[in-house]
């Protein structure tokens, strides 16, 4: 018999867990009881509808996104669970990849008319009781959407409730009375963990909101006691730079999505004396590899070529992980196989080797991560090599105090005998504004400057490595 | 004065490209109320890299951030006229 979550919720109305009924997921606008949802329905009852189909999930609400998730897992044959900011632009793709033939939404909807005629069913944050619910035994997909391509199209990755929460070796005892926050999107792998921890242990969580203020935000952890709170590295600087830091006192700071330098764990140490700091490795497709809690980054070199629940091993520079949490693999016939043949995934992050630990440092195929998300610099080119004036461009990541990196642009313009020098501002800025009209605000270079040639390398290929 | 103006002319750049009403400019103002967001704060970081040749977050100054606007050109001051 397969748990899913479908069937677990119905136990969340016996006394074991009444007996803490307090147990509750908060977003900005709504609380809701975690053991109503034992014999309720956010779906209005529709839920056996969608047995079997594949379900697009879009919702602006992030609570509304929760309760459906619980509601269809074992239900639904495979549930894509869009993040907010997926856009019109991609989701034709994502409908016809992952054959769609129904639809979830909160009437936020963007636009799913490429999907035909499907069932549309509405979700929301407000619970109807229900008397017989379906309790799901299928294996149901969920599918992620992770930070994709050049063409900025995201690759859809398969996962099951299985894979998402498999046990990691070190993931520590969270103890009594857990009250989870996140700055994450619960749709996001980081954020999707931190929702399933809460909910499957016993927890309560804090979940966030995009529209809100981090003081509004820090405002509501304090009211709600958060006892674990997670983020990225960018997250929690923003954080620090916010008035409000210290209202609130996590016992847990777990930080992940990008590489968790000395400072920042320093910094969250001296800000919070009482507090574990953690950091913990994870992407959409190699799941979690493991949790570090000692407060130092990078990672304890024995932990390489240990057998046991996840197998970590270095190859060509970069980190490989064989587990249980690793994603199936992808949907869609262009995007190559997750693993390798031996079940190993390659995570494209360059591990290096000193003293008793292994420090991260960066990403192969100059994948820049900006604030844990991944950008591929060629995209950004593509755009920019759009306007008319410009011969060719490399975009390059550099380095930020603030969100580990930024991207920032070269950019050779085609001769042009009437140009005066006075004109190239001017250009700049229309380039500038092309990426603004084209592209999310993190892929807009923070700077664009107009040079005469690019580096070229040996092999032909302009030369991406900053010095 | 020039990394004060330095500082408030690229955060209005940054700030005007969003078109918003926004808060006057004042020392005591929070970054983050500024409206500015932590990417707009990471570009201006960047920019101003590039203008006054100095980043002074790159060490330690991520020990105590800086809260408010005065806070922030306080530190860029620091490190562009040291004592």
């Amino acid at each position: 018999m397969n748990a899913s979550l479908s069937r677990i919720k119905s136990a969340w109305s016996t006394p074991e867990y009444l007996a803490s009924r307090d147990r509750q997921l908060w977003s900005r606008e709504a609380g809701i009881r975690i053991c109503d949802l034992a014999a309720a329905t956010s779906l209005g009852g529709r839920a056996s509808e969608l047995a079997g189909r594949s379900v697009l999930l879009v919702a602006h609400d992030q609570l509304a996104a929760a309760l459906a998730l619980i509601e269809l897992d074992g239900v639904a044959g495979r549930i894509v669970v869009c993040p907010p900011d997926v856009g019109n632009k991609h989701l034709g793709s994502i409908i016809e990849t992952a054959a769609v033939n129904a639809v979830v939404s909160d009437g936020h909807s963007p636009d799913v008319s490429g999907a035909g005629h499907i069932p549309h069913v509405i979700c929301n944050t407000s619970l109807v009781p229900i008397e017989a619910e379906p309790q799901g035994e299928a294996t149901t997909e969920w599918i992620l959407l992770s930070s994709g391509t050049s063409s900025g199209m995201p690759k859809l990755v398969v996962h099951t409730l299985a894979s998402l929460i498999a046990p990691v070796r070190s993931s520590p005892d969270p103890g009594p009375l857990v009250v989870w926050g996140t700055f994450y999107d619960i749709r996001r792998y980081g954020g999707l963990q931190i929702f399933l921890r809460a909910i499957l242990g016993k927890g309560s969580m804090v979940l966030s909101s995009a529209e809100e203020s981090v003081a509004d935000h820090l405002t509501r952890l304090r009211e709600h006691a958060v006892t674990h709170l997670s983020g990225t590295p960018s997250h929690w600087r923003r954080l620090l730079m916010s008035s409000g830091a210290g209202v609130i006192a996590p016992r847990y700071i777990r930080l992940s999505g990008e590489i968790a330098d000395q400072p920042i764990l320093d910094t969250l140490q001296a800000t919070y004396p009482e507090s574990v700091v953690g950091h913990a490795f994870a992407s959409t497709e190699a799941g979690v590899a493991f949790e570090v809690n000692d407060g130092v980054a990078g990672f304890p070199a024995h932990f390489l070529g240990q057998r046991g629940s996840v197998e970590m091993k270095v190859v060509d520079q970069s980190l490989r992980i064989r587990s249980d949490r690793t994603a199936l693999r992808y949907l869609g016939d262009q995007n190559g196989e997750i693993a390798d043949r031996d079940g190993f995934v390659d995570t494209g992050d360059i591990v290096e080797h000193r003293g008793n630990r292994y420090h991260f440092l960066g990403r192969r195929n100059g994948v820049v991560n900006i604030g844990g998300m991944k950008v591929h610099p060629e995209e950004i080119e593509a755009i920019i090599n759009s306007h008319p004036r410009v011969a060719v461009s490399v975009v390059k990541p550099r380095r930020n105090p603030i969100l580990g990196a930024v991207v920032s642009a070269e950019v050779v313009l085609k001769p042009e005998q009437s140009d005066a020098p006075s004109a190239s501002g001017k250009i700049e800025e229309e380039i500038l504004n092309l990426c603004r009209q084209a592209l999310p605000p993190h892929k807009v270079p923070a700077t664009l400057h107009l040079v005469p040639a690019l580096d070229i390398a040996d092999a032909g290929k302009i030369v991406r490595h900053n010095a | 004065m020039r990394v004060r103006e330095a500082i408030l002319a690229h955060v209005e750049a940054i700030r005007g490209s969003k078109g918003n009403a926004l808060p006057p400019l004042t020392d005591d103002l929070a970054l983050l109320d500024s409206g500015l967001d932590s990417l707009s704060i990471a570009v201006l970081v960047t920019r101003l890299e590039d203008a006054l040749g100095i980043d002074p977050f790159t060490d330690s100054a991520l020990t105590s951030p800086p809260v408010t606007l005065g806070e922030f050109i306080g530190v860029y001051e620091r490190v562009a006229q040291p004592h």
